[in-house]
């Protein structure tokens, strides 16, 4: 640390204690003694030997082993991926341990010495470089013509518009007429849900009549449409369509006592008979919201725990989400069977820039 | 020393005579008449690496990556990154039948029909966790020992971009079997995307083609996942190895060790031996977890369904605290304008997270001005002797250690029968108090470590001797630790606190920047007015006439004892037990 002497205030020593010195170099049994050389070289090929025996056994384990639905047959998972697993892997632990069992007991450990250098170049070098750099500056000429400079830049600026331009047909513009499609649910602020439409078990499809649901009865629901099929009996929304249609129009059905429940504005003959119908797409990030309270009618999201309370317009009652479910106002058909009177009132889901309502 | 030298194996002797060409002196030759290596590699093929454990935990990350590499393009072969609808019909009994992508299908394949495949899968996913978590404990040695300083601060920088791109790399990579948990993460980086303000909509539909999730979404992924990322991946390890060979590797200080050399073994053939042994340990390791620890089950998961989820749904652990972030977050939003603003997302998913990063980003920077050193440091730091420092760093730690609990605040809840609202509620508090109080805890330790080594120094070390005096009074015997030792803890800089010399010139104006230069001057006092100083030589003279003082008083005691200095703490050469 000699170095630092010219830089400290006078006065101030450098080193309190001399450095001593590298330490005298220690031989090893290995060195010294051949017999432990000789038992070290024994070690190391031994463990080669062993990886040779893990090769062999994984190939034997590959083609003797039977893969499939056998998934937990051996310590919860499948015989093949554990007799790969531990072949293959004792196999290169007993390589890599070998090498490093020869490296330390076998091969010469004399430490060296080597010295460092700035990392910067040397004054001359670097006066070179700036003097190459500023020649070449001048003879390009650029500095001089500040016209060729700047169109240049704009040039190489303008060029950056295609690469940028060229991404725009990612995706379709959110608001176009391409996207935005009230009837058939498109865009952010519709859904399948529409004045009508059945309100159907979900996976199965069927409709509900209120005397199916006992009070505290939790349903999974969807819109009748996504279940409808054409002649054939191929269903009419399928593949990425219902994927997308199910991220918007899942639905929580609950039943309560009526008298819990507590009316949001305007929303006082949304019920029917104590049953309310929520959005099932957390208003936070999206997840669909599953775990129900059934006590508190609060229903809790378990991707970030935000709980809204299904009997007061589905308010948030805890947890990072600021908004209220939204609520799909429901009422009876001439059969008896659940409907939406519409669709939702408001965007379902996360919040986005454009929304505009609380 | 008594060791027989004369017999020292052949093997371990100075560089073997070229005396008749070799068949590797051949090759050579053939190579280096094409492509004139031979000038840099005379130097390269013998360079030093100094010799610690901690300097080992950069490799893991190196050779997990190989690993992921190895494992990755396996995977590629089966792999089908598409969103088009399949029934299943492989070898997994409980889901043949359902419809899911192809992507999930081909999953599914390489779990159930490719022999190996699950292997490859399950290390694969393990060597990415290992990948992250290696760059990150990395980080931290790197921090902690002052191995950031100039001239490696672009360096840091690297690393930096690495974990950055190492974590994409990670989401990228477990969103793409379009699982239902998988899926459930992309629906929630949805809701990210869609919580930017002004640009949010489009982000979203531009990125998934159209509606979420669409059918764009994972091929799109997979591309970046295999090819946009690794590329910068590789080419950025490359520069962090290059510089880290320009530079030369630090070194702990000790005898014979200083800022203008560094010792330890050469490349060839001991530390390439060393690293390329690791590299199979790295390797073996990974193939072990993976054979024998499941990992990502999406068979148990089932494809993705946007109506479904599962209870304790999880992102990745390294993806666990901005998660932790928006779980205890406040549910703020703002409507104005006929808009809205999502502070409850915008906050801890979009800015938080970023604002970490550029924090530590640019802690060299920061502590290169407010120290004002521009001197090269190769000799690490103890993490001690810069209390300051470390402080800030386990401060960070706790800050993202509290976000991360909170990603798991449901579970904790059910493991500990606690209520899930109280939890969220004092992790609110906890990770703004809990960084303020390990700050000072750590610097209170450090200094209390840096008092230790002075009094080490000065009165020896304790010898565990009870000495009583003649009037029953009783002391412990202290003896001088070794010189290497002492050398080893007083081979640090002395900590100068910069002072502002005169807010004005000589005309009496205000001196230019000299306001941040008050602020460079609190700062600096702040980082460094606590640290104890190592001893000055006249300090350790008294010291050691103190001690000398100390053991004449005590050598007539009842229970002197003697040959304590063969307690293998001293050297002992020429050394006989003391007659006086």
């Amino acid at each position: 640390m000699s170095h630092t002497d010219d830089t400290l205030p006078v006065g101030v020593e450098a080193d309190p204690i001399a450095d001593p010195g590298l330490p005298a170099h220690h031989w090893r049994p290995t060195d010294v003694d051949e017999k432990a050389g000789k038992r070290a070289e024994r070690q190391v090929a031994a463990l080669f030997t062993l990886a040779i025996v893990c090769a062999i056994l994984f190939v034997v384990a590959y083609f003797a082993l039977e893969i499939g639905d056998n998934v937990d047959t051996f310590l919860g998972m499948g015989a093949s991926t554990v007799a790969l697993g531990s072949a293959l892997g004792l196999g290169l632990l007993f390589t890599g341990i070998g090498i490093i069992q020869l490296a330390r007991k076998l091969m010469a450990d004399h430490e060296m010495v080597e010295y460092r250098h700035p990392a910067a170049s040397s004054e001359e070098d670097r006066e070179a470089t700036l003097a190459a750099l500023n020649a070449g500056l001048e003879e390009s000429g650029i500095g001089r013509r500040p016209l060729v400079r700047n169109s240049l830049l704009g040039a190489v600026g303008a060029l950056g518009l295609p690469a940028i331009v060229l991404l725009r047909d990612l995706g379709p513009n959110p608001w176009s007429d391409e996207v935005v499609d009230p009837e058939n649910g498109g865009g952010l602020e519709h859904t399948l849900w529409a004045e009508g439409v059945r309100v159907v078990r979900d996976v199965v499809g069927t409709p509900i009549k209120v005397s199916d649901l006992e009070i505290g009865d939790l349903v999974n629901c969807q819109p009748a449409r996504m279940f409808e099929t054409d002649e054939n009996g191929h269903p009419l929304v399928h593949g990425v369509d219902l994927q997308v249609a199910k991220s918007k129009a899942s639905l929580v059905l609950l039943r309560m006592e009526p008298d819990d429940i507590t009316p949001g504005r305007g929303r006082e003959n949304w019920t029917v008979q104590g049953i309310v119908a929520y959005s099932k797409i957390c208003t936070h990030v999206g997840c669909p919201i599953s775990l129900n309270e059934r006590t508190t009618h609060h229903l809790l999201c378990p991707c970030h725990q935000s709980t809204f309370d299904l009997a007061d317009s589905g308010r948030v009652v805890f947890g990072p989400a600021a908004r209220a479910l939204p609520q799909l106002p429901l009422a009876v058909d001439a059969e008896g069977y659940l409907i939406a009177q519409s669709d939702f009132t408001e965007p379902v889901g996360p919040s986005f820039w454009e929304r505009d309502s609380q | 020393m008594s060791i027989d030298t004369s017999k020292v194996a052949t093997s371990n002797t100075a560089a073997a005579t070229a005396s008749k060409p070799s068949k590797a002196g051949a090759v050579a030759t053939w190579a280096d008449e094409r492509l004139g290596l031979a000038g840099a590699m005379k130097k390269n093929l013998r360079k030093v690496f100094p010799d610690h454990w901690s300097f080992m935990l950069g490799e893991i990350a190196l050779w997990s990556f190989v690993v992921l590499l190895l494992t990755g393009v396996f995977l590629s072969l089966w792999f089908t990154p598409s969103m088009a609808e399949v029934e299943y019909q492989g070898s997994y009994d409980q889901l043949r039948g359902i419809s899911m992508s192809q992507a999930m299908a081909s999953t599914l394949d390489i779990s159930f029909d490719v022999r190996g495949g699950l292997l490859m899968r399950q290390m694969h996913h393990w060597a990415a966790m290992i990948f992250i978590g290696a760059m990150m404990i990395h980080l931290m040695r790197v921090y902690f020992t002052g191995a950031f300083r100039k001239p490696r601060e672009l360096n840091w920088v690297i690393g930096m971009l690495l974990l950055l791109l190492g974590t994409l790399e990670g989401f990228t990579g477990y969103s793409l079997p379009d699982d239902l948990l998988s899926g459930t993460g992309v629906r929630a980086a949805d809701g990210f995307l869609k919580a930017s303000p002004v640009i949010g909509t489009y982000l979203s539909f531009f990125l998934f083609g159209g509606e979420f999730p669409g059918e764009a979404i994972i091929p799109r992924l997979y591309i970046v996942h295999v090819l946009l990322i690794p590329g910068l991946l590789l080419a950025l390890i490359a520069a962090h190895m290059l510089l880290l060979v320009y530079h030369k590797h630090t070194q702990w200080p000790g005898p014979g060790r200083t800022e203008e050399n560094v010792v330890g073994y050469p490349m060839l053939p001991v530390y390439a031996a060393k690293a390329g042994g690791f590299f199979f340990v790295v390797f073996g390791v990974t193939a072990m977890m993976g054979g024998l620890l499941t990992i990502n089950p999406v068979w148990k998961f089932g494809p993705y369904d946007p109506s479904k989820v599962t209870a304790g749904s999880q992102p990745d652990w390294y993806m666990g605290w901005p998660d932790g972030a928006l779980r205890i977050m406040p549910g703020w939003e703002s409507h104005f304008w006929g808009v809205t603003l999502s502070w409850n997302v915008l906050l801890p998913i979009l800015v938080l997270p970023l604002a970490f990063f550029a924090l530590v980003l640019m802690l060299p920077f920061i502590e290169a001005w407010i120290t004002g050193d521009k001197r090269e440091h190769h000799l690490l730091q103890r993490p001690r002797n810069a209390p300051t420092r470390t402080a800030v760093m386990v401060s960070l730690m706790t800050f993202y250690g509290l976000l991360w609990a909170a990603g798991g605040n449901d579970l904790i809840a059910i493991k500990f029968r606690l209520s899930i609202n109280q939890i969220t509620y004092f992790m609110r508090a906890a990770v703004f108090i809990g960084p303020a109080i390990a700050f000072w805890v750590t610097r209170r330790i450090c200094i209390s470590l840096q008092r230790h080594d002075n009094d080490r120094l000065l009165h020896g070390y304790e010898t565990g001797v009870i000495m009583r005096s003649a009037e029953g009074a009783y002391s412990e015997r202290h003896l001088p630790i070794s010189e290497e030792e002492a050398y080893t803890l007083t081979a640090r800089d002395r900590d100068e606190v910069y002072t502002v010399e005169s807010d004005v010139d000589e005309n009496g104006v205000a001196a230019q920047g000299s306001r941040a230069n008050r602020l460079r001057a609190r700062l600096s006092s702040w980082m460094y007015s606590h640290n104890v100083q190592k001893p000055t030589r006249a300090e350790l003279e008294e010291g050691h006439h103190h001690a000398e003082h100390e053991a004449e008083l005590q050598a007539g005691l009842d229970h002197a004892a003697d040959g304590h200095q063969f307690d293998g703490h001293h050297s002992v050469e020429g050394e006989e037990l003391r007659s006086h």
